[in-house]
């Protein structure tokens, strides 16, 4: 025991390791900074089980178009813990996703991104911004028929920019079409360049952490005076803070613990998500669509008015990056306590709520004509000859059914019909079908007198039962 | 009471000087800049050549005249202008070709204007139907309904030697 310990002096003594790592573990806390406090941790606890699984998911897979999508189901079907492992990087990174907003809003509800801790906030927004890309290149890397479509999306939404346009879909497809440079460079930016930046960040939130100290949780009618805080602030830790170690750090570790455990179940549980069909740009057969925690802006950019979507797609995300960036330059001193900040739980709630609404719609995607749906039967139809079974028929063929429902059978972008007889006449039918609206094809041109006189004849039969 | 404290000023020229130490300064930022410099600009060069690529369009054949029905409208797949070994079924592109007359065609781009998702043709509908955001295009192209603002774009479609020839581009088209 003595010899280790002899060997342990001298390996600190060249290294200067417990010099480096004493101070982080011996740092005063507030002690009342309890479980509202472990999500910062937790985060990077996600962020290692990603570098760790991302490390052997890549000594298999291969960043080649014409292989990426074999080598995926190779990992996931034939090598030991391929299902597993590519599961817990799937998990990993949604929690990644969840814990750093949930840090995020604890952050902005416990207003600690006021004085002196405000370049710790902005370093936070960077972390987000970064988990995400991080997030969506790791979705293209499964190079199936979703990644594919993906990258197009991204590239399409890129090229309304005015002026560069061109130049940036050519930048996110690295050339004129989607290629093996595509998914190469996704690659390299998803293994090596978004990392090292997050472990940089992370290194310098971490430091700044150290710097200015673990925010107390705030007391209304304490509020943030920059002249008087870190004063007071260091005064209470010397009264009352108690050492990092371990008296706040084994929340952080218990947290985190059960953080790893909940990432292996659902990985061994659940597993990985399911490969789409294999990437083929000349397939027309998909319906590209981002993972879940970006489906609240797939919403926004399929409801957002048609007009406005040029401002939408390209204004939006940088609004809302400068709407967080600007959050410690609106306020930085005054109340902590949300109790006397109104505005900024009326903010989280609005926040919360519209991403909520907006996640549903993107889950149901109900904008989206559904191809796949089956032709109405004939119990739907009614009578087996005539006018009214001849107008069913059109419907099926004509496409009408991939966005209108009858009597429970259809697709949702469009109006339900099933009681469409009871509500228009003959006439606002005719003018319906013929000179379509906002999101309907007029079918002047589409259809036969007869076929109209059919049509409408099997719509006014729709009647409320 | 005051306390004047005596600082030695080093003499100029020698060792210590404020002089050589700019100039050291000076000598270290610059040479740190200079092996930036010439680490970065071929790495970036390589990093950034597909951007520097000028455009590259090529003739591909899709199939002979009497493969192609008057007025149907069919997929067709063609390699991309620029395509190596190793790009797999990625290399290929697909456009809705379309027989007008004898030898008359037309090729639509397969990707919506609004945001690039695949469009289907639907035969019966004579329609293009987008199934990410309900864009519809009628069968000449022209904006039916949803999202997208613009018309589908079209190839250039030429017929060589009784063969039909698409002209490659850029996706999206801008």
């Amino acid at each position: 025991m003595n010899s280790l310990r002899k060997l342990w002096a001298e390996i600190d003594d060249r290294t200067g390791i417990s010099g480096l790592v004493k101070p982080m573990l011996d740092h005063l806390v507030p002690p009342d900074s309890k479980w509202w406090y472990v999500f910062g941790s937790a985060t990077m606890i996600a962020f290692m089980i990603q570098v760790v699984t991302g490390i052997a998911l890549a000594t298999v897979y291969a960043p080649t178009a014409g292989h990426a999508y074999d080598s995926l189901k190779y990992i996931t079907e034939e090598v030991p813990f391929g299902r597993l492992v590519r599961g817990m990087h799937y998990f990993g990174a949604s929690f990644m996703v969840i814990f750093v907003v949930v840090h995020m809003v604890r952050v902005f509800m416990m207003a600690a991104y006021k004085y002196p801790r405000e370049t710790n906030w902005l370093t936070g927004v960077v972390l987000l911004g970064l988990t995400v890309t991080m997030g969506f290149t790791g979705q293209l890397l499964r190079w199936d028929q979703n990644a594919i479509w993906s990258s197009v999306v991204g590239a399409s939404q890129a090229a309304r920019t005015p002026v560069m346009g061109k130049w940036l879909a050519h930048l996110i497809l690295s050339g004129d079409t989607v290629s093996s440079a595509t998914l190469s460079h996704i690659f390299a930016i998803h293994v090596f360049v978004l990392p090292g930046l997050v472990m940089a960040f992370i290194g310098f939130h971490v430091y700044l952490v150290m710097r200015h100290g673990i925010s107390e949780p705030p007391k209304a009618g304490n509020p943030v005076d920059p002249q008087t805080y870190r004063q007071s602030y260091h005064d209470m830790l010397n009264k009352v803070g108690k050492p990092f170690w371990p008296y706040a750090a084994w929340r952080d570790v218990v947290f985190g613990t059960l953080a790893v455990i909940a990432i292996v179940a659902l990985a061994w549980w659940i597993g990985p998500p399911a490969l789409d069909a294999p990437a083929d740009p000349t397939i027309v057969e998909a319906r590209p669509a981002p993972d879940w925690y970006l489906l609240w802006y797939f919403a926004v950019l399929a409801l957002v008015p048609h007009r406005a979507e040029d401002y939408v797609i390209l204004l939006a995300p940088a609004l809302m990056g400068l709407a967080l960036f600007s959050v410690p330059f609106l306020n930085n001193r005054g109340e902590r306590s949300w109790r006397r900040r109104p505005w900024a739980v009326v903010t989280i709630v609005f926040a919360g709520t519209c991403i909520g609404v907006l996640w549903l719609a993107g889950a149901r995607e109900d904008w989206t004509p559904n191809f796949a749906v089956k032709p109405l039967p004939a119990t739907v139809i009614g009578p087996d000859r005539g006018p009214v079974h001849a107008g069913g028929i059109a419907f099926n063929e004509k496409g009408c059914m991939y966005c209108h429902a009858v009597s429970g059978y259809g697709g949702k972008r469009g109006p339900d019909l099933t009681s469409v007889g009871a509500r228009l006449s003959r006439d606002q039918i005719v003018i319906r079908i013929l000179s379509g609206g906002y999101d309907m094809p007029a079918y002047a041109n589409n259809l036969t007198t007869e076929q109209l006189d059919n049509l409408t004849a099997f719509l006014q039969s729709r009647k409320a039962r | 009471m005051n306390r004047e404290t005596k600082t030695t000023v080093p003499p100029a020229g020698g060792p210590d000087s404020p002089e050589r130490r700019r100039f050291l300064t000076g000598l270290c930022l610059g040479l740190s800049a200079l092996a930036s410099a010439v680490v970065s600009i071929p790495v970036l060069g390589f990093v950034l050549a597909p951007l520097l690529r000028k455009e590259e369009r090529a003739w591909r054949r899709v199939g002979s005249v009497e493969a192609f029905k008057v007025g149907a409208t069919v997929a067709v797949t063609f390699p991309n202008a620029t395509s190596v070994t190793w790009d797999g079924s990625a290399g290929r592109t697909a456009a809705w070709l379309r027989r007008m007359k004898d030898q008359e065609f037309v090729a639509f781009a397969i990707s919506c204007t609004h945001l690039g998702c695949p469009v289907q043709w639907k035969e019966d509908a004579n329609l293009f139907m987008c199934p990410c955001h309900g864009g519809v295009y009628y069968s000449n192209g022209e904006v039916a309904g949803g999202p997208p603002p613009r018309p589908l774009p079209r190839y250039n479609v030429r017929v060589r030697d009784g063969q039909v020839e698409i002209e490659t581009a850029p996706i999206p088209f801008v």
